[in-house]
């Protein structure tokens, strides 16, 4: 009985409620982010795969591969991508064009100094400078995507130098292989 | 088109009850750095014919709470009061002198002959020249007590400072649970200033920033990541309805209601970099007001509505620059120190707050623009999001204890600091809002 009363009230006030919204257009119901979780699909036979054979998928899995490599670290408020991990970004780019169904996110981040808007923009940025390299590489820009989560997803939470720079970072997700 | 939102909020109430559920912790305000020589003044019980129809924290609590919150009342305890007069004419001046009190605030609510609405009557004395210094009435209904409460607490301090009060605004704040874990959870929250009644208005497990509010103090603008990237949404906070206004390609980011609350201000990347937007809202027209390669970001109005502030680091580094609404005439406003973002302005008098700092700690500072120099309100490292109260008193913002965020609010002077902190959680992006009505 109570509970008959507390669904027919509450029947009552989404149509009350309903009443009183105003005419705009409704937001599409909120649904888990596309990336799926980057894990390894199954255990990799180090011993047949060439590690800078960068068109094997199995070497995204690889340890001894550059292409397990996918995390990018820079300097305090720059952009600009360090010549060492030019390789990591060739390696990824030679996959790419190898695997015209592959498909990656840049996300892009920044620490915590500053404020958060200007570091949306600063992660933005530092994806926008992977991007630009795989680019120059030749992968087609249908296969990359750039998200910026600027200082609102860091990896580690303490307000120090070691924790700040593996913040700086951007982050190759493959959501297709 | 009143009696509906009254009721609505009413609906709204109890809704919100029904379908949440769960009760929020609500901010704890603690005064940091007082004010020397707070006014003394009384605040009288106000007086309830019909005991049953007093409000759960009585009227004169609010008030007095109010008052000690702002750094320049001394509140006389009630227990130390000899009577309670509930009009002027039944105030014994020479009892009140005799406790050092320099102010009598009282009053009394009347009700309909329905018993739920009504109105109330309110007054304020000097005690040294005996003088009524105002005695005014507000219509108050059943449910209303609160708002009426801060009010009337707005119209004391106006008295007797000369600057409008500011206690019947709300706040919004970010909330952060279980960070970094699978159950990371942002909460976008709504509570009065004082920090009674939090509301989640939404929740998700993907980021949630920069709320900003519109003229109407019941429209909230912000970031949301629900579905993986960037979206802007207006969001009725009353009725829950809300709006994607703006998901383009790259960021949509940085909202910022026009002081008369029809156009947005935002950044968004999709020409490549960042650039400041303006969203007409009934007609959905964009214009975009800046084109630079760089960084152009945190866009805030000018009280006339005629610029826009902004942040670029167009000259390397991040700076505070000023656009004209039609976009012409970017020029940059700050010189002072490597790094300045994020700026508030004050709808009073039109001073500037701003994120301020170097590679070692970043601070609130404020900005006079007849003199141009900045002056640095805040002792944290990691302080930042500025919000002014909308009589330009104080300014909210977010700082950090430790792993965890809290919020901070320093008078414009910075003479007086308060601690705002919630019992669990992490909380950040403050956005004070525009008086109620």
């Amino acid at each position: 009985m109570k509970f008959a009363v507390k669904v027919l009230s509450v029947v009552l006030l989404s149509l009350l409620l309903a009443a009183c919204a105003p005419e705009t257009r409704d937001v599409p119901p909120e649904s888990a982010p596309e990336a799926q979780p980057d894990r390894p699909s199954e255990p990799v036979d180090i011993d047949r795969v060439d590690p800078q054979d960068y068109a094997d998928s199995r070497n995204l899995d690889n340890p001894d591969s550059l292409l397990s490599q996918r995390e990018l670290y820079f300097e305090f408020d720059r952009s600009d991508v360090k010549p060492e991990y030019l390789p990591i970004i060739r390696a990824h780019a030679n996959y790419l064009k190898a695997n015209p169904s592959a498909r990656v996110l840049l996300e892009g981040h920044a620490d915590e100094r500053g404020s958060r808007e200007y570091n949306l923009g600063l992660g933005e940025r530092r994806g926008n400078s992977v991007l630009d390299l795989m680019r120059a590489e030749g992968v087609s820009s249908s296969q990359v995507e750039v998200v910026s989560y600027g200082e609102e997803r860091p990896v580690c939470r303490q307000s120090s130098e070691t924790c700040w720079e593996r913040n700086r970072r951007v982050e190759i997700v493959y959501t297709a292989r | 088109m009143y009696l509906k939102e009254k009721l609505c909020l009413l609906l709204f109430t109890t809704a919100s009850l029904l379908f949440v559920g769960t009760a929020q912790a609500q901010l704890q305000i603690e005064i940091v750095d007082g004010v020397e020589g707070a006014l003394p003044i009384a605040v009288v019980p106000f007086v309830f014919d019909d005991p049953a129809s007093q409000p759960e924290t009585p009227m004169h609590e609010v008030i007095a709470a109010d008052l000690r919150r702002s750094g320049l009342f001394d509140p006389l305890a009630v227990e130390d009061m000899i009577d309670r007069p509930g009009s002027p004419s039944e105030v014994k001046f020479g009892t009140w002198r005799l406790l050092k009190v320099d102010y009598v605030a009282m009053g009394r609510w009347i009700p309909d002959a329905d018993g739920v609405s009504g109105e109330v009557q309110y007054h304020l004395v000097a005690v040294h020249s005996g003088r009524t210094l105002f005695s005014r009435a507000i219509p108050t209904g059943i449910g209303e007590f609160r708002l009426r409460s801060h009010q009337v607490a707005d119209a004391i301090y106006q008295e007797l400072t000369g600057t409008p009060g500011a206690f019947a605004s709300r706040i919004a704040y970010v909330k952060v649970s279980q960070p970094s874990t699978e159950q990371e959870q942002f909460e976008l929250i709504v509570a009065d200033s004082d920090g009674y009644g939090p509301q989640t208005i939404v929740r998700h497990s993907q980021p949630i920033l920069s709320p900003s509010w519109a003229p109407d103090a019941r429209r909230l603008a912000y970031v949301s990541f629900a579905t993986g990237r960037s979206n802007v949404i207006i969001q009725d906070i009353f009725t829950g309805q809300r709006e994607i206004v703006s998901s383009s390609p790259g960021i949509n980011g940085a909202p910022a209601f026009s002081p008369d609350g029809r156009m947005l201000a935002m950044s968004l990347s999709r020409t490549g970099s960042s650039e400041i937007w303006v969203r007409d809202l009934s007609s959905g027209r964009m214009e975009q007001l800046t084109s630079h390669w760089s960084i152009n970001t945190e866009p805030a109005w000018s009280r006339d509505g005629r610029h826009i502030y902004f942040t670029s680091d167009r000259a390397g580094r991040p700076q505070i620059y000023r656009v004209q609404r039609d976009g012409r005439n970017v020029e940059r406003v700050t010189f002072e120190g490597q790094y300045n973002s994020d700026v508030s302005v004050d709808p009073y008098q039109g001073l500037l707050a701003m994120v301020h700092g170097g590679e070692a700690d970043y601070r609130i500072a404020i900005m006079d623009r007849e003199s141009d120099r900045l002056r640095v309100l805040s002792p944290g490292r990691m302080d930042e999001s500025p919000s002014f109260a909308p009589n330009g008193t104080m300014v909210l913002y977010a700082t950090r204890e430790g792993e965890r965020g809290i919020l901070s609010a320093v008078s414009a002077d910075g003479r007086f600091r308060q601690r705002l902190v919630l019992t669990d959680g992490d909380v950040r992006e403050p956005a004070w809002s525009p008086l109620m009505r």
